[in-house]
């Protein structure tokens, strides 16, 4: 069980941390600041003079302090929509599979109608219909990704009902609602630490394609997805504004999906190859 | 087998009206009515308008409306392209995103399946190594910065392939965008092949088929192959979904002027009924396609049917 025994999990989980941490105080370190345009160096390509690691972009700005603030972002979004999804998937698996019968039947059901939805189409037609806010995409974000976790969730705690320990704490008549809480969801952890890794890199995919499309995180605010985006239009002449997000988003995308892979390893014994 | 498609069938309509509802009343709840931007009009104009466009009815008879038409297949004018019905849009849109996204998917089954079953055959080996590690590569970066990397080196840099669609009218110009729309996709089902086809090959009515003498290709074409598929069968639908999600990114990024771009130049231009048809439009293609792949899974697995 030692999590960090396994290599992928050390060093997947080495990296975030590193560029969660760089993302974090870097651009204090930088004398330079996300904002400022100097038109005496457009595009300027990656050097340490003047400390522009990144280069700088049509407008001037530092790319290295707008590429921080934009990991910051796409971080903050893909943690705040995870813990969405997080919250109504436990609460709505956990119910589900607890109560059984024919409510558990019927909010399958539900779920089962909910895939079927191509939900991103939804979600642009939230951005496009109501004023955009960053609240309003963690929110939309979080309600996408909640149905994975519902179904994990459920059968976990169909199973997890039927053990002795939940049998003993309901004939000392402790109540439902203490029993999921206190009792079931302990034993759920393992599992959602798994997929809540998984649903992060969703969560981020999701948001950069939003902000790739100009729907997503809006000027002089920044984001992976939307710096993508303006490196798009500069390639030609300038490919690090494409090269170093996309290369940055690429890496934090491919940490967290082995991150996933190496923690359902340690967690659940059965997909060890 | 009737029952069971009709049972599906039946299984469909509820999701189709909840897409129907949901992307009605998203695009009713906005702020502001679809005129609001111009100029102030007066009044009688105003009403006119509304009038013209039914949006001064009640909304559950605007919707009943709607729906009426939409069962006579009618998805009403554009608000935007002013002479268009967005049926005529999606009508002039939608082949050629169908011809790339039937392609991409083409081409991901064909080398998604091939490259899982060589890895699957040589578990552990340096070529297992190399299909998995490109398989998770090709999960982990968008569409969107794969893209144009491509164009940035194949077509900017080494000028191999055309960079934008109106540059050529050769065949060349299809290439760059169906490989983008692709990759991803066979990554995933290279990595679904590959977990499916060493599970099966491990049964025993494989090794009594290998028992029996034939040849390793023989046992995995006449015996393996097809259950070894039903996963990546039942992935077919979550497929069609991405590449219609990608298509909007590769059409946008590569100047194609198929259904995807007209979608992301109507969320623009806040066009609301081109909106709210494409995304019924995408909707119904998406729960008309998991019927198939579902009914496909009938024919495949008769166990299925039972259920």
């Amino acid at each position: 069980m030692s999590l960090l025994g396994n290599p992928t999990v050390r060093v997947s989980g080495g990296i975030v941390l590193f560029i969660a941490l760089v993302a974090l105080l870097g651009p204090f370190l930088s004398p330079n600041d996300y904002l400022s345009t100097n038109f005496d160096e457009l595009l300027s390509p990656p050097s340490f003079d003047g400390a522009r690691f990144f280069g700088t972009d049509d407008l001037g700005r530092d790319l290295f302090v707008r590429t921080m603030l934009g990991i910051r972002v796409t971080l903050v979004v893909a943690i705040v929509a995870s813990f969405v999804s997080l919250v109504i998937g436990v609460a709505y698996g956990a119910i589900a599979g607890f109560v059984g019968g024919r409510v558990d039947a019927a909010m399958m059901r539900v779920v089962d109608t909910l895939y079927a939805l191509p939900f991103i189409f939804f979600v642009i037609l939230l951005m496009v219909v109501f004023e955009r806010n960053l609240l309003l995409i963690f929110v939309a974000i979080g309600a996408v990704n909640w149905l994975d976790m519902a179904r994990i969730v459920r059968g976990q705690t169909l199973s997890l009902r039927e053990r002795e320990f939940v049998a003993a704490a309901r004939l000392m008549g402790v109540s439902p609602a203490r029993i999921v809480f206190r009792h079931i969801a302990p034993n759920l952890i393992g599992i959602v630490v798994v997929y809540v890794t998984l649903t992060i890199p969703q969560a981020i995919l999701v948001e950069s394609f939003l902000s790739f499309l100009g729907l997503g995180v809006q000027e002089p605010q920044t984001s992976l997805g939307a710096l993508v985006d303006a490196g798009v239009n500069q390639m030609e002449g300038a490919s690090w504004t494409l090269l170093i997000p996309g290369g940055l988003l690429a890496l934090i995308l491919m940490c967290f999906n082995f991150l996933g892979d190496g923690l359902r390893d340690v967690f659940d014994a059965r997909h060890v190859s | 087998m009737l029952r069971y498609t009709l049972l599906r069938l039946l299984g469909a309509i509820p999701t189709l009206l909840l897409v129907i509802v949901l992307a009605f009343l998203m695009v009713h709840a906005a702020p502001g009515g679809p005129f609001d931007a111009e100029r102030a009009l007066p009044a009688d104009v105003e009403a006119n308008i509304a009038r013209a466009y039914h949006l001064d009815e009640p909304l559950p008879q605007q919707f009943l409306r709607y729906l009426s038409g939409l069962l006579q297949g009618d998805l009403g004018p554009s608000f935007r392209y002013r002479d268009y019905t967005v049926n005529e849009l999606i009508g002039a849109a939608f082949p050629l995103s169908l011809k790339l996204g039937a392609m991409a998917m083409a081409l991901a089954l064909v080398l998604g399946v091939s490259a899982g079953t060589a890895a699957a055959l040589r578990q552990n080996s340096t070529l297992d190594r190399v299909v998995m590690a490109f398989a998770m590569t090709g999960i982990s970066i968008p569409v969107f910065v794969v893209a144009p990397i491509l164009v940035l080196f194949l077509a900017v840099k080494l000028q191999w392939l055309p960079a934008g669609w109106s540059s050529t009218t050769s065949a060349s110009r299809l290439v760059l965008p169906v490989i983008t729309l692709a990759l991803p996709q066979i990554a995933y089902i290279a990595r679904l092949t590959r977990a499916s086809m060493i599970d099966v090959l491990s049964r025993d009515f494989i090794r009594t088929a290998r028992a029996q003498g034939l040849g390793t290709m023989t046992v995995v074409r006449l015996h393996a192959l097809k259950p070894a598929m039903l996963p990546v069968l039942s992935y077919m639908g979550p497929a069609i979904a991405a590449i219609l999600t990608g298509s909007v990114v590769v059409e946008e990024i590569f100047g194609i002027p198929g259904l995807g771009q007209f979608f992301v130049r109507a969320a623009g231009n806040r066009d609301y009924t081109l909106v709210l048809g494409i995304v019924v439009f995408y909707a119904t293609l998406i729960v008309l396609l998991n019927l198939v792949v579902d009914i496909l899974y009938g024919v495949i697995d008769p166990r299925v049917r039972q259920r």
